[in-house]
C-alpha cells in the first residue's frame, strides 16, 4: 500500500493522543452526568467546568463569560445567529455578515430571512478579505448583529479582525466573530476584539468531532434553540457530553501552549508547498491573500482542468486533498468564495485545497511536489481548454 | 464510490487527444457544473472509421467520454446516434447518481459531431 499523506485536514483532524488519553476515563470510569447530585454527578460538573476555562484560556475570554458547549460549530453558529436574533428582535432585524461565510452562518442566515430579518452580505476583494468600506455603509439603525469570520478555512485568507471588530465597536453593533478556522492557528483574543460571541469547534482544535462551544460574553443575551432540560445555563438542552467537552478542552489547551511551535512548523511546510507549486507549473495561481493567511492553508489553482479528477490521480498516490469544483460539490455549483473573490467557474474548477497539519513533514511536501506535476500535465492533455489559443 | 472500469477509464482513456484530420468535432459543454467535451470523428461510407475526445470535467466525464468511443467506434452513423447514457453508464458498471448528468455530455458531444459530419454533405440526421 502506498504511504498516506494528509493535505486535508480540513476535512478532519485525527484526536491528538494526549486528548485521547485524557478523554478514556470518561466513558467507564467516571460516566456520571452533571445534572445528578451524587459524587459521580459532581465529578461530572468538575470536568465539565474544567473544561470551560480551558476554553477561557485559549480565547482570552472572561471566567464569567458563559461557555456553551455544542454538538460541533454548526450548532454553535446556529445558536449564536437565531438565538441573538431571536432574543433581540425588539432592537431591529437587520444582520450583517460576509459572503464567504461557512454555509452554517449563510444558511441560517437565509433562514432567518425567511423570518422576516433582513441579511446584507459583504462582498470581498480578489485576495478574499471582506471590504470594510462597504461593511461600514450597511450598517444603517435596524443593525443587531455583525457575524464575520476570523479567517476563511478554504482560501485561507484572514480577515482584519480588529479593525472590524472596531467598526463594530464604534457603531455599537454586537459582533460574532466564526473563529472555527483560526483558533489554534493564529492567537485569538476575544477580549482584545470586544466581540460579544465566538464560535469554536473541537476537530479543528484536534479533539473529538460532534463537539464545539459557543461563547457568549457577559452582558449578552440570546434565547435557546434547543428546549428540554436546561442544560449548559438554560441555553442547550440535552445531556452534556461530557467525555467530548473534556476532549476539547484539553485539545484547547494544547492547542494555546503549542500555538507558536504549531505556527512555525506549518508557515515554513506551506510557504515551500506554495513556492514550489505556484512557480514549477504554469497558469498556476494560489487563492486567497499572500501573507494574511491561515498558517495551514495553502489553496491552489490550475486553469484549464478539472479539480476532481486532479484530486482522485493524487489519491491513487497516497495523497489526500480537497477541491472546490463544481463537480464535487453536492449542488453542483463553484465554490461560493471563490465566485465571491471573482475567479470564474471554469477556474474555480481547478482549485485545490491543501489544508496542512501538525503531522505533516517535509518529507511530504517532496513527495508532493514530485507527484503533482506530472497530473496536471497529463490532464491538461486532456482538456480542449489547453493551450489557450 | 466509482467502479473499477471508471477507475480504469479514468486512469487509461482509450482514444485520447486531439485528431488533426477529423471530419467532424462535436463540442459540447455541460451546463450543470460547466465542464466540456469535443469528440473527433472520422467517417467513411457512413461508419465512424476513428474516433478521439477532449474533456475537461471530471473523472465521470473523462471515463465515459472514453467509454463512449469505444461503443460509437466502427458503428454506423445511425448506430452511434443510438448509443444513450444509459448504455454508457451501464457499459461502466454504473455512475453515482450524482455523475448521470455527466454522461449526458458524451453522447451529445457525439450526436454534435454526427450532425456537423452530416451537415457538411447537406444531409441531416433524418436521411441516415
Ligand atoms: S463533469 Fe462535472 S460532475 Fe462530471
Amino acid at each position: 500500500m502506498v504511504e498516506r499523506v494528509n493535505l486535508n485536514h480540513a476535512a478532519g483532524n485525527p484526536v491528538d493522543k494526549r486528548v485521547l488519553k485524557g478523554m478514556l476515563p470518561y466513558f467507564q470510569e467516571f460516566y456520571g452526568n452533571p445534572s445528578s447530585v451524587h459524587i459521580a454527578g459532581r465529578h461530572a460538573t468538575k470536568a465539565v467546568a474544567n473544561a470551560r476555562m480551558q476554553i477561557v484560556n485559549l480565547v482570552g475570554a472572561d471566567t464569567k463569560d458563559r461557555i456553551v458547549f455544542t454538538s460541533g460549530a454548526t450548532e454553535a453558529n446556529n445558536l449564536a445567529l437565531i438565538g441573538f436574533a431571536y432574543r433581540n428582535r425588539r432592537k431591529g432585524n437587520h444582520i450583517i455578515t460576509s459572503e464567504v461565510e461557512h454555509l452554517s452562518i449563510l444558511n441560517p442566515l437565509k433562514f432567518l430571512v425567511k423570518q422576516g430579518f433582513e441579511v446584507t452580505q459583504i462582498p470581498v476583494d480578489e485576495h478574499g478579505v471582506i471590504k470594510l468600506e462597504a461593511l461600514k455603509e450597511a450598517i444603517t439603525d435596524k443593525t443587531v448583529l455583525f457575524s464575520v469570520q476570523h479567517a476563511n478555512n478554504e482560501v485561507g485568507t484572514i480577515h482584519p479582525i480588529q479593525e472590524i471588530a472596531d467598526i463594530a465597536g464604534d457603531a455599537k453593533i454586537p459582533l460574532h466573530v466564526d473563529a472555527v478556522a483560526s483558533a489554534g492557528q493564529v492567537p485569538v483574543d476575544i477580549s482584545d476584539l470586544g466581540a460579544s460571541l465566538m464560535t469554536l469547534s473541537s476537530n479543528d482544535l484536534y479533539g473529538p468531532r460532534g463537539v464545539g462551544a459557543l461563547i457568549i460574553r457577559r452582558g449578552t443575551s440570546i434565547q435557546p434553540i434547543l428546549l428540554g432540560g436546561g442544560q449548559e445555563m438554560g441555553l442547550r438542552s440535552g445531556s452534556e457530553n461530557v467525555s467530548g467537552i473534556v476532549g476539547m478542552g484539553i485539545a484547547a489547551e494544547i492547542a494555546g501552549k503549542e500555538l507558536e511551535a504549531n505556527i512555525r512548523h506549518l508557515t515554513k511546510l506551506r510557504d515551500r508547498l506554495i513556492k514550489e507549486v505556484t512557480t514549477k507549473m504554469e497558469y498556476t495561481y494560489l487563492n486567497g491573500h499572500p501573507s494574511h493567511r491561515l498558517p495551514n492553508n495553502a489553496n491552489i489553482r490550475f486553469s484549464f482542468v478539472e479539480g476532481e479528477a486532479i484530486t482522485l490521480y493524487l489519491s491513487f498516490e497516497g495523497f489526500l486533498v480537497a477541491t472546490s469544483s463544481a463537480c464535487t460539490s453536492r449542488t453542483l455549483e463553484p465554490s461560493h468564495v471563490l465566485l465571491s473573490m471573482g475567479v470564474d467557474e471554469a477556474e474555480a474548477h481547478g482549485a485545490l485545497q491543501l489544508t496542512l497539519g501538525r503531522d505533516n513533514t517535509e518529507t511530504h511536501i517532496d513527495h508532493f511536489i514530485k507527484a503533482l506535476p506530472p497530473i496536471i500535465k497529463r490532464l491538461r492533455e486532456m482538456s480542449p481548454l489547453y493551450p489557450p489559443s | 464510490m466509482y467502479s473499477e472500469t471508471v477507475k480504469d477509464h479514468f486512469q487509461n482513456p482509450r482514444n485520447l487527444g486531439e485528431m488533426k484530420d477529423a471530419d467532424a468535432i462535436g463540442k459540447t459543454g455541460n451546463p450543470t457544473c460547466g465542464d466540456l467535451i469535443w469528440i473527433y470523428i472520422k467517417v467513411k461510407d457512413d461508419i465512424i472509421t476513428d474516433i478521439s475526445f477532449k474533456t475537461f470535467g471530471c473523472a465521470a466525464a473523462i471515463a465515459t467520454s472514453s467509454m463512449l468511443t469505444e461503443l460509437a467506434k466502427g458503428k454506423t452513423l445511425k448506430e452511434a446516434l443510438k448509443i444513450t447514457r444509459k448504455e454508457i453508464a451501464e457499459s461502466l458498471e454504473g455512475l453515482p447518481p450524482i455523475k448521470m448528468h455527466c454522461s449526458n455530455l458524451a453522447a451529445d458531444g457525439l450526436h454534435k459531431a454526427i450532425e456537423e459530419y452530416l451537415g457538411k454533405t447537406g444531409r441531416t440526421v433524418e436521411d441516415l
